[in-house]
């Protein structure tokens, strides 16, 4: 019994230090932020690794979802006679929730992962003790950069998902179910928010962009140096930003949409 | 008065003391190694020296400056005339050889790229690697990867330079090499090296002092010479790569001819 409370209490312990040591890093990196307005291009290499690279794996993902949707979507309006407000509900679905979310979750898994398992190697090869003793601060060198193009791919990703996915509806609704074109675009527009759906979407996309670009390099910044250490951080990354996207999902959706 | 001066050095893992009580004096312009069996904490000298660690107790001064006083941007300052070759290389993996060269420049100077240029090849020519500079560290030998280290730690001409474990996993002639290269850069830029070091006869050929760690403490100092003739079988032991003696060979425990009468037989 004690040696439960005992380990119960360290696992505490440790799971407060390293949020309180993550904090630390985020307040440290945010320092670095102004700085890099002047060296923008090592935000734009980053930013190719982490969105650009990321892009083809979310327009192929965008479409599937928004044809599946807009499968889905048919079924269940064609009952209701309802089957031209088809392009309302993908258009919705992923403005307000699929797209923020389900490319998040993508992001985690290949630019956040990568994220991790880059920064990790760095430290393992003392990469980055070595730009310490050169004087050269890396959590401003190299996290800084890869934080900002964190933060501006991941709605401009999300977006894209948005986009790509509302075509795949599209693609399924009318060319294959028949439902006619102009309703589609039309009830879409009228029904669609600018700023209650779309820009309520963009600001949910910022904040897990932030979130999951800050937990992949923390993850790997943390990391015990070893072969091990990296691939426990990297499954960590992928693991914890799961968690965080789908519960700040509900805790945003509530706060935005919760009084409707 | 020394470059680097270590007084009442206490450092800790745990409840392991790596450093308990060490002083230790580093004198402008000379190679003075730092030797030990493994596990003694040389590397962590090597950290506590350019501040990437904090002492328990006792003070490191470099240049007069209390490292651990100083400011984040202060230290900085400080490193920048502080060179340090890791036992890796500690290349950046993604920059060509003539780049992880200029890293340094491009990051703390306003030079010209043409005249950054002239800079990175004149270190890459003393280190013989010039016709190597489009390489990407994964081509390089580990020898050269050291030898690249070596010429990016001096591209800011630093005061000083500290060495970890340079001949570690090297070639007779890779070795041989860096022995040269060390000697000669502290002659030629006059440098004052730390040397960190388990390779007794490649460092005591080149250093000026060593100084021999264990358990903590520091065990024996003074000239390469007067270490081989110390009367200490410890330093003995160390310096001839002896296989048993004060560290013995076995492991300590119960003695043999007990184990092999012992009943017991492991399941």
């Amino acid at each position: 019994m004690m040696e439960t409370i005992r380990s119960l209490g360290i696992w505490g312990l440790n799971t407060f230090e390293r949020l309180g040591r993550g904090h630390l890093f985020l307040l440290h990196l945010l320092t670095g932020i102004p700085a890099l307005f002047f060296r923008f291009s090592l935000v734009i290499q980053q930013l190719y690794s982490v969105g650009v690279l990321s892009v083809f794996l979310i327009l192929i993902s965008g479409l599937f979802v928004g044809m599946v949707l807009g499968l889905q979507g048919y079924n269940t309006l064609v009952d209701f006679g309802a089957e031209e407000s088809l392009g309302v509900l993908v258009a919705l679905s992923l403005v307000r929730e699929l797209g923020p979310v389900v490319s998040a979750l993508l992001f985690a898994g290949r630019a956040g992962s990568a994220l991790t398992a880059e920064i990790g190697l760095m430290k393992s090869t003392e990469q980055l003790s070595g730009m310490e003793m050169m004087a050269i601060d890396p959590i401003r060198r190299v996290i800084a950069p890869r934080f900002l193009a964190g933060l501006i791919s991941m709605p401009l990703l999300a977006a894209i998902f948005s986009a790509v996915g509302v075509f795949g509806g599209f693609l399924v609704g009318h060319g294959l179910l028949g439902v006619d074109d102009g309703a589609f675009w039309s009830q879409m527009q009228v029904k669609t928010d600018w700023f209650d759906d779309v820009f309520n979407g963009v600001i949910k996309s910022m904040v897990f962009g932030f979130v999951v670009t800050w937990i992949a390099l923390f993850e790997g910044y943390d990391a015990i140096p070893t072969s091990e250490g990296v691939g426990r951080a990297t499954t960590r990354t992928v693991v914890h930003s799961a968690f965080a996207i789908l519960g700040l999902d509900f805790v945003l959706t509530a706060l935005m949409f919760g009084d409707e | 008065m020394p470059l680097v001066k270590i007084r009442d050095l206490h450092f800790y893992r745990g409840d392991r003391a790596i450093f308990d009580g060490v002083n230790i004096d580093i004198h402008q312009g000379k190679i003075t190694a730092i030797m030990g069996p493994s596990g003694t904490g040389k590397t962590t000298l090597l950290r506590l020296i350019g501040g990437q660690l904090r002492p328990h107790r006792g003070t490191i001064e470099v240049d007069g400056q209390n490292v651990h006083k100083l400011s984040h941007t202060e230290l900085y300052e400080l490193r920048k005339r502080m060179g340090m070759l890791f036992q890796s290389g500690a290349l950046l993996t993604d920059l060509t050889v003539f780049d992880n060269v200029a890293f340094p420049l491009r990051e703390h100077t306003d030079l010209p790229e043409s005249m950054i240029r002239d800079l990175v090849l004149i270190k890459l020519q003393t280190v013989g690697l010039r016709c190597a500079r489009d390489l990407m560290p994964s081509e390089l030998s580990g020898g050269m990867a050291r030898r690249v280290a070596l010429a990016r730690a001096v591209t800011l001409d630093p005061m000083m330079i500290m060495y970890d474990e340079p001949f570690t996993g090297q070639d007779p002639i890779s070795m041989g090499t860096l022995v040269n290269l060390i000697h000669r850069m502290n002659e030629a830029m006059e440098l004052t090296s730390i040397v960190v070091s388990h390779d007794v006869a490649e460092t005591a050929e080149i250093a000026d002092y060593i100084y021999l760690l264990s358990e903590g403490k520091v065990i024996e100092e003074g000239s390469p010479v007067k270490l081989k003739r110390s009367s200490s079988q410890w330093v003995q032991q160390f310096m001839q790569g002896l296989p048993d003696g004060p560290v013995p060979f076995h492991y300590p425990g119960t003695g043999f001819s007990d184990d092999l009468l012992s009943p017991e037989v492991s399941a």
